[in-house]
């Protein structure tokens, strides 16, 4: 009885929206990097951004977390299009996101402590006393106590991670990004941060978009998965879904077959020209 | 060529647009927001007012004390064929104090901070620290180019008064070496041959460098490109267009003071 109870309480939080997207398309200048993105992550639910380089995928994440203007398109995040919102309502979204960057992206001339310390400083009234605790309590959540007084210099890769997370949960995000988690770092620790996003997963419930080519960490913390290839969506699917996709390129992409790679400039001119032709089409 | 022109024309429009608009930014985040529930940062103003005022003091005082000399011995040059020797004091203290105490002290702070500032922000730009900040809804301009723009605009103007005053001591090595002054004398004469306009006219100028300094340094650092070699090219970029910008603004405010105390 119980058991059916608490798959009512998933089921009802799985049908949420937390964040849709509807025909999505980027620019950098002429070049249109994303060409109509659709799909809607669910609430409390791991989607994995899969693509390869060049794909879109990170363009896809930093317009996510609006350091991107679309040039198109919605984005729906917590029943705003934060495509077409002010700053102001832009920035009271930013407060209900943590985004964790490819580098860590921290500080370098503030210590750990003060690093997952600023969003609280910046955007609460908190006494020093308070954050002091907060800010313990969530490098305690990425393991790393006792780290506060460091300068994220004295820290290994792995670590200025783990510290970059800590920051991006500082303010209890609703959802939380993630661009290439594993980037940089060995096997082992790449499978400590893994563990970590699992972690934050179970305990939290929080919805978690993760930008990653790295197959052995998308099938352990996803829930779904998205495959983006030259700026569109080729395939979504839950995980089993996705692996006994028939797919060519799915297939190409989790069989890691390699692609001759284009060797003259010709051929690669002619391979942008005919992907443009065929969006035309 | 004319098309060529034309485009490097809007271009230079252009830049001078972008640096009012954060020039602006920064004057409303440091004169309005702390009205509106957004406080300036005085610690990091502080610091940033250690780094860029009182570390340069004394590379400054040196450069400026030559420089006061230097002019002695170039009025001297021409005064002493008219046998105006005694008039050196008022032609040190009159060119320090209106013109080179202001554009020197601009220059030193150029190569100090000026640089500094790209190469920090650029940095920054590079590392993903700048997208951070923004998506934690702290606004760059707010949490870094303020404080900056606040330390400028109160550093330089004292930094440039200290400049005057060593510039007038290096004048009066020379007055009493060579030109029959005593210390007191010369010290007098300085201040007899100064009005209160021309320490003014400087100190505005000052400030309006201390302005320029801040926007280029802080632009040319968030329009940096991605890679370490960007940010080299950002820091020269700006050491080059902020001593190019302090000249125009300086010909501009002499030529309205020019013109305004004819009237």
């Amino acid at each position: 009885m119980e058991f059916s109870i608490d798959r009512e309480n998933t089921d009802s939080q799985n049908s949420e929206v937390m964040l849709s997207l509807r025909g999505l398309r980027v620019s950098y200048g002429e070049r249109e990097i994303l060409h109509g993105i659709n799909f809607d992550v669910m609430r409390g639910e791991t989607l994995v951004i899969l693509g390869g380089s060049g794909s879109g995928k990170s363009t896809l994440l930093r317009t996510l977390v609006g350091l991107e203007k679309p040039s198109s398109g919605e984005i729906w995040i917590k029943g705003k299009n934060i495509a077409a919102i002010s700053q102001a309502e832009m920035d009271e979204i930013r407060r209900k996101i943590g985004m964790s960057f490819q580098g860590g992206a921290l500080f370098g001339s503030m210590t750990v402590g003060e690093n997952v310390a600023l969003p609280l400083r910046e955007h609460t009234k908190l006494e020093d006393s308070t954050i002091e605790i907060m800010l313990r309590l969530k490098l305690e959540q990425v393991g790393l106590e006792g780290f506060e007084y460091y300068m994220p210099s004295q820290l290994s890769g792995g670590m200025k991670k783990r510290a970059a997370v800590a920051r991006a949960l500082a303010m209890d995000p609703e959802i939380l990004f993630f661009d290439e988690p594993s980037a940089g770092l060995d096997p082992i620790i790449a499978a400590g941060i893994d563990q970590l996003i699992l972690e934050l997963k179970k305990a939290f419930r929080m919805t978690i978009i993760v930008v990653t080519h790295e197959l052995a960490s998308a099938f352990l913390i996803a829930d779904r998965m998205v495959l983006i290839d030259k700026g569109n969506v080729v395939a979504i699917g839950t995980v089993e879904e996705m692996r006994s996709s028939r797919q060519p390129r799915v297939r190409q992409f989790l069989d890691r077959v390699a692609e001759p790679e284009v060797a003259r400039e010709l051929d690669y001119l002619q391979m942008l020209t005919e992907d443009r032709r065929q969006r035309v089409d | 060529m004319l098309s060529q022109i034309g485009a490097s024309v809007t271009n230079s429009l252009a830049y001078v647009g972008s640096l009012a608009s954060l020039g602006g930014r920064a004057a409303f985040y440091t004169f309005v927001g702390p009205f509106r529930g957004k406080p300036l940062r005085l610690q990091r103003a502080i610091a940033q007012a250690m780094e860029v005022g009182v570390r340069a003091l004394p590379i400054l005082s040196l450069i400026t004390f030559f420089i006061g000399l230097i002019l002695a011995l170039q009025a001297a040059y021409e005064l002493r064929r008219f046998g105006a020797i005694n008039l050196v004091a008022t032609a040190v203290a009159v060119s320090m104090t209106r013109e080179l105490g202001p554009l020197i002290t601009a220059i030193v702070v150029i190569g100090r901070s000026g640089s500094a500032f790209a190469a920090e922000i650029g940095t920054m730009k590079v590392t993903e620290e700048i997208d951070a900040l923004e998506t934690m809804a702290i606004s760059p301009i707010h949490f870094l180019v303020t404080p900056k723009f606040l330390a400028m605009i109160i550093m330089l103007p004292c930094l440039t008064i200290w400049a005057n005053a060593m510039g007038i001591v290096g004048g009066s090595l020379f007055g009493v070496a060579q030109a029959d002054f005593t210390w007191k004398r010369y010290l007098e004469a300085s201040i007899d041959a100064l009005f209160m306009r021309d320490i003014t006219t400087g100190l505005i100028k000052s400030v309006m460098f201390g302005i320029t300094i801040t926007a280029v340094g802080c632009l040319e650092g968030l329009s940096t490109g991605a890679g370490a070699e960007e940010v080299g090219r950002s820091t020269t970029r700006a050491v080059v267009m902020s001593i190019f910008m302090v000249v125009v603004v300086d010909l501009i405010f002499t030529m309205m003071f020019f013109f305004a105390s004819e009237h």
